[in-house]
């Protein structure tokens, strides 16, 4: 999950790293109250989950309150990112002298985190990777030791953001991070650091024990997702929706990418990724009512191969959920693997579909079928 | 990662229902499952199994050479840790959502004691019509039988359907190995292939990707070098990209990651690469013809 950048600097400055003093504004009014009370130069950054925010002017400077109330009324209500500004962090402004870079990440090829730093920050970060990526220095840390001091400094040559670097990796560890990143890490003319952002992800896998930190972040954050989004994560279940007609409901992560690619891949339009695989296989009614909510659903196609999730109990809750509901629009089926002589007898028995042997045709089907509809409509 | 019908083997948490339940199919492939391990349920027994209160106990009393972990996300790290000081070398972790961290340190651990993990997120290993290990369907005679054909897979469900296609096809498999969803796993793409070209039992190999991590174009190079066919198929062509990891992710995997990088890193190295699941037969037909 995304931490907002304050509450990430808020637990950054707690553990004593060096974060500018600053407030939240929802309006002109807060910012410009903000301002007069940081006193001095300020900046106005708009709070929103996407990068590149000062190249597309979601950051802006202000010397006196009324020049943040101006600033922030040019800022609040526009769309950065695809992003819509509803909230500024208004910070003191520190004189920089130059800018560094910094991240902290799990790193699949090393299975270890893997500290990046450069003595070059700043908005170009990337295209100083293209160019010069030997200017990016990189420490993989064995996350049984942790970040020793002397290899900090090796990476960055400097006591005092060694410091910074030791910290922000016990942070990175204490709070479950996938990623840490501080970018511009600024030094002031006295050559003191300063965090000027931060960008953390903490791995949902975390979430049971850091518990209060992921509570703090939803109740600032506010829902994420659709409607129907939303009402899926209550439900524990894993639901993106997309533009199409197709409703799909398979099992396990990989067979569900796979069932959407296979509906792209013979002309058709998924309405939707939803999996019931692994401790979920046996949520199959709610997420069928979850699916059929969504207006634009035309037909459903049903992928399930079953490994540790059984068929038969997948497919008692399909026919469940559509002996309740009753849906009018037409189902196609696929089913193998563990269970599936039940399951593959309960469709046909108590739904009268015939399930298809070969995947393909099933999704054929179901392309086939929403395409159908909507002349269906019409008489 | 190649699993023999001899290895003893050890189910941690055996006595979770899933572990029941499972362990009796396992028994039914043919694993030769010596003994359970949960805390504090020491002196049970979960299907004529004796259960020791540790990894540790359990490896006093028998010889163990594979564990398989039926724990909860949190308690996992203890667990591979455990089954680590028992001398086991095999440890093939079923969880989904351990965090990231804790694999990573077991993951240290198990380099340091010469031990292969496979997984996390892994639906486990089958050797078909010798054992089979984990949550696989091993005893379904219409997607496991044994033949020539190694499947590497890092999903439970496609890998299954990709296996039945091999049956359907009128083939069997030397080896199933499930590599896990996740992130950060112990065993990659490339360690699997290696196992499976230099096993005399395998003539050709098929990848089952998906979007997501290295594994696959890290492997590409390997691929190029292999005498054996290897037929590959990668889920999540059309998903959108995922959530950016800030310029971190970028400057590490730049645009590695996409299913359509996959696709050409292993299309460039001489992979036949599937655009259907449905497709693994004409394609086995065609790479063991020559």
């Amino acid at each position: 999950m995304l931490v907002p950048e304050h509450l990430g600097k808020d637990v950054l400055r707690r553990a004593g790293l060096a974060v500018p003093q600053g407030a939240l504004a929802s309006s002109p009014e807060e910012a410009a109250r903000s301002a007069a009370e940081l006193g001095g130069r300020v900046v106005l950054k708009a709070l929103i989950p996407a990068g590149k925010r000062g190249k597309s002017g979601g950051i802006l400077f202000a010397d006196t309150p009324s020049q943040a109330r101006a600033a922030a009324a040019q800022l609040i209500g526009k769309t950065i990112g695809g992003h819509h500004v509803g909230r500024l962090l208004v910070e003191r402004a520190v004189p920089i002298e130059r800018e560094l870079y910094c991240a902290i990440l799990n790193d699949p090829a090393s299975a270890s985190p893997l500290v990046l730093f450069s003595n070059e920050g700043g908005m170009d970060i990337e295209e100083l990777n293209a160019r010069a990526p030997e200017k990016i220095a990189r420490h993989s840390v064995d996350i049984r030791h942790g970040l020793e001091r002397a290899a900090a400094h090796e990476l960055c040559g400097d006591d005092r953001i060694a410091d910074v670097l030791v910290r922000l990796y016990e942070q990175f560890i204490a709070l479950d991070c996938e990623l840490l990143e501080i970018n511009p890490l600024a030094m002031d003319t006295a050559g003191n650091p300063y965090l000027l952002d931060c960008k953390m992800n903490i791995d949902d896998s975390a979430r049971p024990r850091q518990a209060d930190f992921f509570a703090l972040v939803e109740r600032d954050a506010g829902p994420d997702g659709t409607a129907l989004e939303q009402r899926a994560r209550e439900l524990g279940l894993y639901y993106i929706e997309l533009e199409g007609d197709v409703g799909i409901l398979a099992n396990g992560a990989g067979l569900t990418m796979t069932t959407i690619d296979a509906v792209a891949h013979n002309g058709g339009n998924p309405a939707n990724f939803l999996e019931i695989g692994g401790e979920a296989y046996t949520k199959a009614t709610v997420a069928l009512e979850l699916m059929l909510s969504n207006p634009r659903v035309k037909s459903v196609l049903v992928n399930f191969c079953g490994a540790f999730a059984r068929t038969d109990v997948m497919a008692e809750g399909v026919v469940a959920a559509y002996e309740t509901l009753k849906p009018e629009i037409p189902f196609s089926f696929s089913i193998h693997g563990t269970g599936e002589e039940r399951a593959i007898a309960l469709v046909r028995e108590r739904l009268g579909i015939e399930p298809h042997d070969v995947m393909d045709d099933a999704v054929r089907a179901a392309i086939a079928a929403a395409r159908r509809a909507p002349e269906a409509a019409k008489t | 990662m190649i699993v023999r019908r001899g290895d003893g083997v050890l189910v941690q948490g055996i006595t979770g229902k899933q572990a029941t339940f499972w362990s009796e199919k396992m028994v039914a492939c043919g694993s030769r499952i010596m003994a359970g391990s949960s805390p504090g349920k020491a002196g049970r027994e979960v299907n004529g199994i004796p259960v020791y209160g540790s990894a540790a106990e359990a490896a006093r009393e028998h010889a163990l050479e594979v564990s398989v972990l039926f724990t909860p996300p949190l308690a996992t790290k203890a667990a591979v840790l455990d089954a680590l000081g028992a001398g086991i070398k095999t440890i093939v972790v079923l969880a989904e959502h351990i965090p990231v961290h804790d694999v990573m340190t077991f993951l240290a651990e198990a380099r340091d004691a010469g031990a292969q993990v496979i997984g996390p997120n892994t639906a486990g290993l089958v050797t078909p019509g010798e054992t089979s290990i984990g949550i696989m369907p091993g005893h379904a005679r219409n997607i496991f039988v044994p033949g020539r054909i190694g499947v590497i897979s890092r999903s439970g469900s496609l890998g299954t359907l990709i296996a039945l296609n091999v049956v359907r096809a009128g083939r069997g498999q030397s080896a199933f190995i499930g590599l896990g969803g996740d992130p950060i796993v112990g065993t990659t793409t490339l360690e699997a292939l290696h196992a499976l070209n230099a096993d005399e039992r395998t003539d050709a190999v098929i990848v089952v990707g998906e979007l997501g991590g290295e594994m696959e174009e890290q492997a590409a190079e390997f691929i190029a070098t292999m005498r054996k066919p290897v037929i590959a198929f990668i889920a999540g062509r059309t998903a959108p990209p995922g959530r950016r990891m800030g310029h971190a992710g970028a400057i590490v995997h730049g645009d590695r990651g996409s299913g359509e990088s996959k696709v050409r890193a292993l299309q460039a190295a001489g992979a036949h690469v599937l655009d259907t699941p449905s497709g693994v037969g004409a394609a086995l037909e065609a790479a063991l013809a020559s």
